[in-house]
């Protein structure tokens, strides 16, 4: 039975992980965008 | 189509929820196995996904090379045409087809390689196609992982070891690593000619998938037989389950290719743009 839950947890763990580091690139790239839009003006 | 992403959003989350319950509660408990063989129903709906987006990273990779040439456009296009009708034919006249093959599995297979090809063809162009080709190699990886993480997981108690170097395993992993490689090419090659090897590496790198999947009927291996499309057989409840989860698994890898291939769109026209600043720079500065 521990390692069904092991299993479930582990695939929604990846999944947010994976989640979380596109979470971050889009942070990355609107303050890219920002400075870039500062830059210009 | 602003607000249909998050009402897809939540139909998502729900259809999950309900994944997981039927998976976990309703699905009836096998005989043999007892409750760990429940992983079945993450571990194989992560594989069908992975092979579906590696598939479609395959398609576009073939697009984006071939319409730089429109000879080699047009003959790709009668090629994917005559696939498809070519399957159908199959479909019908050979008999007995090999093994791991059904009649209507050829014919959809083909007409479904068809049909993607045409419809990528129609609704991206030659730099979204490969903007399609990496994140669906990206999500691809991460499906993939899946796989190679609850697999071990599921061997342990029923097989009594982690991991066995049979034919169905090891190529698993080797695809996994062709598309990693894949990614690692696209993040760190600086050179213009980067989409075009990266296309070429995926054509490549999607011949490993026809493997795994047919290598448990080509080869003898630890992995167990297929339950569909392969003469074996499955309590049509765990049917069920196994196919409401792969229809959540498939509207959660849409929409996160859909969050993924928008922020590799923005991130294209960032770097268009700050291109463009840095060769007006040094003329302003005179």
């Amino acid at each position: 039975m521990n390692f069904l839950y092991i299993a479930y947890a582990a695939t929604w763990l990846i999944h947010i992980t994976y989640l979380g580091v596109l979470v971050r690139r889009y942070q990355h790239l609107r303050h890219e965008i920002e400075e870039l839009k500062r830059s210009k003006s | 189509m602003k607000r249909a992403f998050p009402i897809f959003a939540v139909l998502t989350a729900v259809l999950l929820s309900y994944a997981l319950y039927e998976a976990l509660v309703a699905a009836p408990t096998e005989q043999t196995m007892g409750n760990v063989q429940r992983i079945f129903y993450y571990h194989v709906p992560s594989a069908w996904t992975a092979f579906l987006l590696f598939f479609i990273n395959f398609v576009c990779s073939i697009q984006y090379l071939v319409r730089r040439d429109k000879v080699a456009d047009t003959i790709a296009n009668w090629v994917a045409i005559v696939l498809g009708i070519a399957a159908c034919v199959a479909a019908i006249v050979i008999r007995p087809l090999p093994s791991g093959m059904e009649p209507s599995s050829v014919a959809t297979t083909g007409l479904a390689i068809t049909g993607l090809y045409f419809l990528i063809k129609r609704y991206f162009s030659g730099t979204g196609a490969d903007a399609l080709a990496v994140v669906t190699a990206e999500v691809g990886v991460v499906f993939c992982t899946v796989v190679l993480v609850t697999g071990p997981l599921w061997a342990r108690p029923v097989w009594g070891i982690w991991w066995t170097w049979d034919v169905r395993l090891t190529s698993t992993l080797v695809l996994w690593l062709i598309y990693v490689s894949y990614l690692m090419l696209r993040r760190f090659s600086t050179s213009g000619q980067t989409p075009v090897l990266a296309a070429a590496l995926a054509i490549f790198g999607a011949l490993d998938v026809p493997l795994v999947y047919f290598s448990i009927w080509i080869f003898r291996t630890q992995h167990p037989q297929p339950v569909i499309g392969g003469g074996g057989s499955i309590d049509p409840r765990m049917l069920h389950v196994l196919l409401i989860n792969w229809l959540a698994f498939l509207c959660f890898a849409a929409l996160i290719c859909r969050s993924r291939y928008r922020l590799e769109i923005l991130q294209r026209e960032l770097e268009e743009v700050q291109v463009l600043e840095a060769l007006q720079e040094p003329r302003s500065s005179r």
